[in-house]
Parts: C-alpha cells; structure tokens; sequence
C-alpha cells in the first residue's frame, strides 16, 4: 500500500515519468508559487476524482465509463475554480485558463481509467496522493529554475505570507535572462531536463 | 478587418501552441511524421471551429438566460465529447476517404485542451458569432502551422548526429523552443 503513494512521486512522476499534463507544466512556471498553486489545484482534483471514481467503479456501467468520469472530473474542477476565485483571487488570475482545464489534464483522467477503477478507495486516495505530490514536485522545480534564471527572484508569497528572495542585488553585473520566463525557455528548460534524466537513467542502468 | 485582426492574432500573435501553450500533448506526440501531423492538423480546424460555434449558441440562449455561467466547464467539455464522436460517425457514413485521413485523430482531440481553450478563451473574450468563429479556425490554423514547422524539423532531425540522451522528446522540446523563439518575433505586431 505504501508503494500506491511512493509511486507517483518518482519513479512514476507524472511530468518526467510519463510525460503526461505538460500544458499547465509549461505555462503556468514563471514563478515558484504559481507552480506549487497549480500543482496543489491538481492534487486537489486527482484525490477526490480518485475517490469518487473508486466507490462508484461497480456502479458505472463499462460502456458509459468515460463520459462520467468526465463528469466527476468536471465536478470538481468546477469547485477548484469557484474556491480559488473567492479565497486566492492573485493566484486565481495567475493561473488563468489553466484551471478551468485541469479537466482536459491527462494525468486525472489516466488515473481514473488506469487504477481508480479497478481499485478500493484506500489505495486510489493513496495514488493520487502520491501523484499529486510528484506533480507538484516537478512543476515546483521547473518553475524555480526559469524564475532564478529568468528574473532573478524566487517567490514563495502568497496572500502577504511566506516570502520573496531577491538572488541579485540591484546593482549586481549579473543580470537575469528574460528569455526563460517567456515561451521560449520553458520549452528549452524542459527539454534539457528530460535529457538529463535520460542520461542519469541511462548511467544508472550500465553501473 | 477586425476579423483580420482575430486571425492573425489567433495564427501568429497569440499562436495556441508557441505562445498560450495549448494543445502540447498531441504537439510532441504527432509531430514525428509530416503526413500524420497534417492530418492531425485538420482535424483539428475542423473540431475547433464546430466546438467554438456550438458552444457559443449554448451559452448565449441556454447558461446566460438561465444564469448558469458557473457550469460552462462542464457544459463544455461533455458537448466537446459528443460533438467529436458525432463528426466521427457522420464522416464515417458520408465521406469515407476524409474518414480515412482524419479517422484516427478524431478520438484525440477529446482530450486536446486546445478545443476546450479555445471555447473557453471565446466566451471569456466575448466574441459576437462570426468573430467566435473566424479566432476558432484560427486558432486551430496556428495549431496547424506549429505542427507542420515542428514535424518537418524532426524528420530532419532523425539523421542527425544528436547525442543519445537529448534523442527523442528532449531535442523536439529544445527545437520548439527555438521555433518558439520566432513566433515570439510577432509579438511586435500592434494587434492585441
């Protein structure tokens, strides 16, 4: 049972295991909070699709799977957003369209189709726990390095809590890459990272 | 020539893939072979433009009457859903050798957040119909054209002396990336 958390965190990571929900990945990580909130909203959604998927899985009939998991999904994501709206307004905006699309977020439905339905309830919540936690992890990590590299800042602020680090001083040679917190450097940044960890799988598998 | 104006926004300016970042899934994984990312791309114009009309009818007579604006997202998706698996069967029965090249994208593009973002992004813009329906093909005419850019750098990319770890996904990602570095050119276009 331990293993149904573990798994989603690195060895299944959804952004570098399975490459699966890369929209919200790419878009939403030019700052640290923006990744953890999305992630967060993701998490959110996976757990209680998961549950609700697990204990309705004898009911729903094969045929009409999909499409009420779609609604279940939908249900929720409908909540995140009214949720967001009202309690994080900055995030909410910050985030956009992306929230509104976590239904269309691969990940959330390969979950319900690949373990929620064939699974009791303890082991689907324990899945999307661990799934939640991966994702989170890899979009914080993305959104870290193109923040740093692109603005020199590094923001875990949200509502006046938590805090802003400035990594270059005003007056500092160093000046921050705009490029990364556009388009362009997340598609770059996250090219580079799949291929370092191609190359450390790949160095762990001949050891 | 406000409807010019959507279209090239939606094609170059705010291009679904470079620059909103919709639709990535169905962009690393089709883009492999030229012929199949066009046959990809078509369908999805075609999707995205019936979707951005019928969703635009639905809210203006049913959600905004009935004050239920709330559950657009779910509204949406499900008649995304349907609507795909109705193409999917009347192109079947009426134009077998469409059927042929777009057949197997069809099932795809459910899942494709380009087609619930484009809806989405028309409603929040508040288009009248026509302009709902020039920035819907649009949108899908910008899908296309990354597609297209991006597929026929890979099949060149296939012989190239890369290194082993970046074959594959990485190098695709670093090569959008630099396409996306053109597109971003645009953005100097005074359009909005």
């Amino acid at each position: 049972m331990i293993k149904d958390l573990t798994r989603g965190i690195i060895k299944e990571n959804p952004t570098f295991g399975l490459m699966l929900g890369l929209c919200p990945t790419l878009a939403v990580t030019t700052e640290a909070i923006n990744g953890i909130g999305m992630g967060l909203a993701t998490a959110f959604v996976l757990v209680f699709s998961n549950i609700f998927v697990s204990l309705l899985r004898n009911i729903i009939p094969k045929n009409v799977r999909i499409p009420a998991y779609i609604v279940i999904i939908a249900t929720f994501v409908t909540i995140t957003d009214l949720l967001l709206k009202a309690y994080v307004p900055a995030l909410y905006k910050a985030l956009g369209i992306f929230i509104p699309l976590i239904v269309v977020n691969c990940i959330i439905l390969g979950r319900a189709e690949g373990f929620a339905n064939k699974n009791p309830v303890l082991n689907s919540l324990l899945d999307a726990v661990g799934m939640g936690i991966g994702f989170t992890l890899s979009l914080t990590l993305l959104a870290s390095i193109r923040e740093v590299l692109g603005a020199g800042t590094l923001t875990f602020e949200l509502l006046g809590m938590g805090k802003k680090f400035f990594l270059f001083g005003a007056d500092s040679y160093i000046k921050p890459a705009v490029i990364m917190i556009l388009p362009p450097g997340a598609f770059i940044t996250i090219g580079i990272l799949f291929a370092l960890k191609n190359y450390f799988e790949k160095k762990a598998k001949t050891e | 020539m406000n409807y010019i104006l959507i279209l090239i926004s939606a094609v170059l300016v705010n291009n679904f893939v470079m620059a909103r970042f919709l639709g990535l899934c169905p962009f690393i994984g089709v883009s492999t072979k030229y012929s199949s990312s066009l046959g990809m791309g078509l369908a999805v114009i075609f999707v995205m433009t019936m979707s951005g009309s019928a969703t635009w009818f639905l809210d203006r007579f049913i959600l905004i009457p009935l004050n239920l604006g709330f559950l657009k997202t779910i509204v949406f998706i499900l008649v995304i859903a349907t609507l795909v698996q109705l193409v999917e069967m009347i192109i079947k029965k009426s134009a077998p050798l469409l059927y042929d090249a777009l057949g197997i994208y069809l099932p795809l593009i459910s899942t494709n957040c380009a087609v619930l973002g484009v809806t989405l992004i028309n409603i929040d813009a508040g288009y009248s119909l026509l302009e709902n329906i020039v920035h819907s093909a649009g949108g899908g005419i910008g899908f296309t054209l990354a597609l297209i850019i991006l597929s026929t750098i890979r099949e060149r990319l296939e012989y190239a002396p890369i290194p082993e770890c970046f074959k594959g996904a990485p190098i695709a990602f670093i090569s959008a990336g630099l396409v996306s570095l053109a597109f971003l050119g645009f953005s100097g276009l005074p359009v909005k």
